[in-house]
This record gives C-alpha cells, structure tokens and sequence, in this order.
C-alpha cells in the first residue's frame, strides 16, 4: 500500500465540526417529501481552514498549466485566459435555469447563437450544433448523422468507414459505436493517406459501401494532408461523407476552412482550440458543423431567429430541433459553461486575433521542431502544423525510452509530451507547444530536451529512475494496471 | 529477435504454428517487445468460429490495445487460460507458454499471405 501524500477528506472528518455558519434562512421554509430524507449523510466535516488546506495542498501535488510548461501534443493545453472564468460566473448567466422559457433567456440564446455562427465562420461550415458534450461525443454525433443520411436516401448499404491508421483511437471506436465498420488505410512514406490504398478501397462494387472518411487535419503525426483535396474527391467520388476530427483545429484557423475543403462534418473541441478547460472527463463541448446536406441531421436543440429584428429591436431567439434530427444526445442545450467561455475567447480575439493564434501555434512547433532535429530522430522531416512526433530513442542510447525521457522531463518542471502515440511512429514523443508560450520557455524547453539526450548517453540511470523531484516518483505501472483498485481504503472498510 | 524457423507469419505479427489439422496461434517476438509490458489479454471462447483474418481477441499493454487476428481460420479448441493471471508470459515466451488459442482447422490451411522465418525478419528490419 502506498502511503497517502495528502489524506482523504473524510480520514480528517470529525463528527460535528462545522466549517461554515448558514445564516438564518429569510424564505417561509418548505418541507421536504419525507420519502426523500435521510437520517444520516457521509459528509466530511471539516472546518473552514482544514477545507483550504486540504484543497490547497492536493493542486499543489498537480502539474499544471499555471505552474509549468504543457507540450502534451494533440491535446492543446493551451493557456485558458482567466478573464473566461469571470464571464462564465456573471449571475445572468451562472443563475439561469436550464427550464427557463426562451423568452426570458434571450441573451444566452443570443449568445448561443453567435457562437454557432462563429464556429461556423471559422470552418467554413452551413451550420452548428453546440449539444455534444466531449470531443468523442461530437465524433458519434457526425457518424450518426453520416449514417442517417444514407439511410434517408435508402441507401443504407453503406456501413464502412475509411480511417487512416495514424487516426485518434476514438476514431475506430466511433465507428463501432455507431454499428458501422472500420476500413484501416496505411500511411505513405510521407505521412499522408496512402491515396493508392484509398482508391483501391474505393474502387468497382467496394464504393457501393462506403459510408465515409474520417481523417484529422492535419494529422495525428502534426501534419497537413498533402493530397487532402485528392482524398475528398476520392471518397465523394465513391458516394462517401468526409468526417472532420477536428483536435487539431489550433493549426488551421484564418488559414483553411474545412468545409471549403470539401469535408461534409467536423467537431470542434472547444476545449482545445477555444480555451475552455480541460480534464477531469469534463464538461466539455465537442460541437459539430456541417456541411448544407446534413444540416437537417444536426443534433438538437438550435439556436435560431425566430423572428426577425429591426433597427431598433432585436431579433427574437428560440430553439429548434432540425427535422430529421439523430436525436438530443445531452441534457437541455449541452455544457452551456463552455459556450460562455469559447464566446469571451472568439469575441476577445475577433477574426485577425484567431487567424495569429494559429499563426503562431504552427510557427512555435516548427521553432522547436527545427531545434530538436540534430539532437533527436524526426521521423516526418517536412514543416509541421502545429505539433510534431520525434523518436524518443537513440541507437547509442540502447536502454533509453520515451517513457523514460517522458518521466526526465518532470524532474525540469516540464509536462510530459503524449508518449506512444501516434502508435505509427516506434517511441513516439507527440509535441505540441501551443501558441501562448514565449520563446524564452520554448529555447529553455530545447535546452533540457538536448540536456536530457546528453544524459541519455552518459548517465541512462537518471532517465530510468525518473522523476526524482516530483512528489510522487516513478510508478509501477505494470501493477497499476494489473491490480486495479479503484476504491480507496477507509471506503472499502465501509463497504465489508 | 527470436524467430523460430518452423512457424509461419502474418504481417499483423501473428505467428501460427500447424500441426495436423490443429493451429497454434501467438503473437511474435517482435510484437511483444514492441507492445512492452502485457497486462491484460482478451481471448475468445472455445467453440467460436472465425475466418482466416478475423479479430479474435485483444492483447493490452501499458503503451496501447491491439487486437490480434486470425492468420487461418477455423474453430477455437482451446484458450491458453494461464494468460489471464499471467499475460507477462506472452512477453517471456511468445513461442511457448505465451500462445494464445489453439484451433482446429477447415481443411487445407491458405498459408499464401504468410511469411516465413526470413522474409518475417526482412519485414520487421524495414519498419
């Protein structure tokens, strides 16, 4: 048993200790059904201070963005502007609730609406649902509708659906989810879709089956699909949707639309490329755009101008649901949270500032990328969108992996990269530095990358025994995930 | 790498190994080093039937999941049922203690799409 660093809450709990005094209640007071009570709650009770430091010393135990440098690649841990947290806590919005009627909710319908047309803008899209709750929730959303429209033209014998082999784990996973089946396609030498792979797949009666492509762009290996224009044609040709993931949107924005690519559905995570916060399983918002074809498919309910305004008056919004609708997918309209947040970042940056946002993320990977090129093995030598893979492995260096160079880097401060993915590239290191770092943490960020290749050579033991600073040291994770206890002990001890 | 002259292998990184008209199947030294640390292995029934080429059960490591598919086909006969308290063995002996199921073949196995001990290695050499 590994000893606790900081104890659970209620291991610090003592009967009848209170932390906060509930003023006298000012409402005529209800009572509660008598079916619904309780004679005992497990609670904790703690007092005030031992709530602060409890809370205090567990996010001192975390990594996070705002203590240190996050190059988790395909995951955009950008920085989140705190000003977002500000807006989503305004009391006409925090206080609304989810059944009030739409007339009474005008301002967030409203701002509801603009960030679906914004969304919109920026993909080059015909039209936004905000309701899927996670990234993978908006994949399943854009499958179904893939599905659903080919059913709508009875044309339901097509259940495959291409994607390439360096594609997001979800991807495939969606796929079974929506009872559809998965066509793997290789990569060329180059990264790309291999185009030959594709047409042969696409090819004579195979076509008659294809339901769609998903693809990310630019890809999980952090680069834009040359041939992506080909791809599109080739999957259209066959009678084929083209399905956006959209995680890597950080590169592309003010740069390329998707749907003026020819991609008929995306989702977007705006937790990735719009700001809003990470981790935990969420909330979060995997919207979906479309592409004018599907746009009845969309998951409901939609923000739209019910009736329009004038000069002087504003328009009149409500909620619809789209005719031929896969369905609701997520309570009321989605995580609201997070369109407020997405809204202050689009509305704070405006068109130009999205545009050097991507700028930028693209032009910090290829800073660092460029650096790192002598000292580590680019597997993929060609410019990068925003994240690039390197090799975490040396000839020279025969007992050295990217798991061990991963665990270096907490000992510097620094996040760990995504490791082993894509699962193409052999010691994968997927690194994404993200528009909002310096170029001073970027160059002190290569210094240690470089520091750690030397160590690798003259004193592996470092890199194996990794990290030595951090308040946890390396963990077994052979045990980990062998020996599985999702239950911590005093709860356990309840439960006998 | 160990790579035994006698079995056969799939470009997946199955091995098959064939004796009678019952195949031993198990994943190839290869695939086990570069899967790293096996801590769980999903295996099917015996009795399923599978064609040549059909997923028919997952092997997981600390780095990824990957499922494992048929290099023949045929009905299952046996699952090798060690692995689920010790899938560390796929890593120790992929040839041996670490096979995965065994199955009884419909007629003449199609061995065409499978490699051989040196064409496996020249296959792995240029990955």
């Amino acid at each position: 048993m590994v000893e606790a660093l900081e104890p659970l809450i209620y291991e610090i709990s003592s009967a009848g200790r209170v932390g906060v005094n509930l003023p006298a209640c000012d409402v005529p007071e209800s009572p509660l059904p008598t079916d619904l009570l309780r004679d005992k709650l497990d609670f904790p009770e703690v007092s005030e201070m031992q709530a602060v430091r409890h809370f205090v010393r567990l996010s001192q135990l975390n990594h996070s963005i705002d203590t240190g440098f996050y190059p988790l690649g395909s995951c955009t841990m950008k920085y989140n502007p705190k000003i977002n947290e500000d807006v989503a806590r305004l009391a006409g919005f925090a206080n609304l609730h989810p059944h009030t009627n739409p007339e009474g909710a005008q301002g967030a319908l409203a701002m509801m609406y603009q960030l679906q047309e914004w969304l919109a803008e920026v993909s080059g899209f015909a039209g936004t649902s905000l309701v899927p709750a996670a990234g993978a929730q908006g994949e399943l959303a854009g499958i179904l509708m893939i599905r659903k429209y080919h059913q709508d033209r009875n044309d339901a014998q097509r259940t495959k659906i291409l994607v390439p082999n360096s594609a997001h784990g979800t991807n495939p996973a969606t796929v079974t989810m929506a009872g559809l089946e998965v066509i793997e396609l290789p990569s060329d030498a180059e990264g790309n879709v291999d185009l030959t792979a594709l047409k042969e797949a696409c090819s004579g009666e195979k076509a008659k089956l294809i339901a769609g492509m998903m693809i990310t762009v630019p890809s999980t290996l952090g680069l834009f699909e040359a041939h992506i224009l080909d791809v599109v044609k080739t999957v259209h040709d066959a009678g084929g949707l083209m399905y956006m993931d959209g995680a890597n949107m950080n590169a592309l924005m003010g740069i390329v639309k998707p749907g003026q690519l020819g991609f008929d559905v995306m989702h977007y995570n705006l937790h990735k490329t719009f700001s809003t916060p990470h981790g935990g399983g969420g909330p979060g918002c995997g919207a979906v755009g479309v592409a004018e074809r599907l746009l009845d498919f969309l998951p409901g309910p939609i923000v739209k101008i019910t009736e329009a305004g004038t000069d002087d008056e504003a328009p009149l919004y409500g909620l619809v649901t789209p005719s031929k609708t896969i369905g609701q997918l997520k309570a009321f309209y989605g995580n609201f949270g997070m369109h407020i947040r997405a809204y202050a970042y689009i509305r704070a940056y405006g068109g130009e500032g999205l545009h050097e946002v991507s700028r930028h993320a693209v032009l910090n990977a290829n800073y660092v990328r460029a650096k790192l090129m002598d000292t580590f093995t680019i597997p993929y030598p060609r410019y990068c969108g925003h994240e690039f893979v390197l090799e975490g492995h040396w000839e020279d260096a025969p007992s050295v992996h990217a798991l061990d160079i991963s665990k270096r880097l907490m000992d510097y401060g620094i996040h760990p990269p995504t490791n082993y993915f894509p699962l193409i590239v052999p010691e994968a290191l997927l690194i994404e530095p993200t528009e909002t770092e310096t170029k001073q943490t970027l160059d002190e960020f290569i210094e240690v990358m470089k520091k750690i290749a030397q160590e690798a050579k003259t004193s592996p033991e470092l890199l194996h025994d990794a990290p030595h600073v951090t308040p946890v040291s390396r963990v077994d994770e052979i045990k980990a995930a062998k020996e599985l206890v999702l239950c911590c002990a005093p709860l356990l001890k309840t439960v006998e | 790498m160990n790579t035994p002259q006698d079995l056969h292998y799939a470009k997946s990184d199955e091995w098959v190994r064939i004796d009678g008209d019952v195949a031993t199947i198990g994943i190839s030294d290869y695939a086990q080093d570069a899967l790293n640390d096996i801590v769980y292995v999903e295996l099917p029934s015996v009795g399923d039937a599978f064609k040549k080429g059909d997923s028919f059960g997952s092997v997981e490591s600390v780095k990824a999941a990957s499922d494992v598919y048929l290099p023949v086909g045929g009905t299952v006969t046996e699952v090798n049922s060690e692995l689920e308290d010790s899938p560390e063995l796929i890593n120790s002996d992929p040839y041996g203690k670490g096979w995965l199921v065994k199955v009884k073949l419909s007629g003449a196995p199609d061995l065409s799409d499978l490699m051989d001990a040196s064409a496996y290695i020249e296959y792995c050499d240029n990955r």
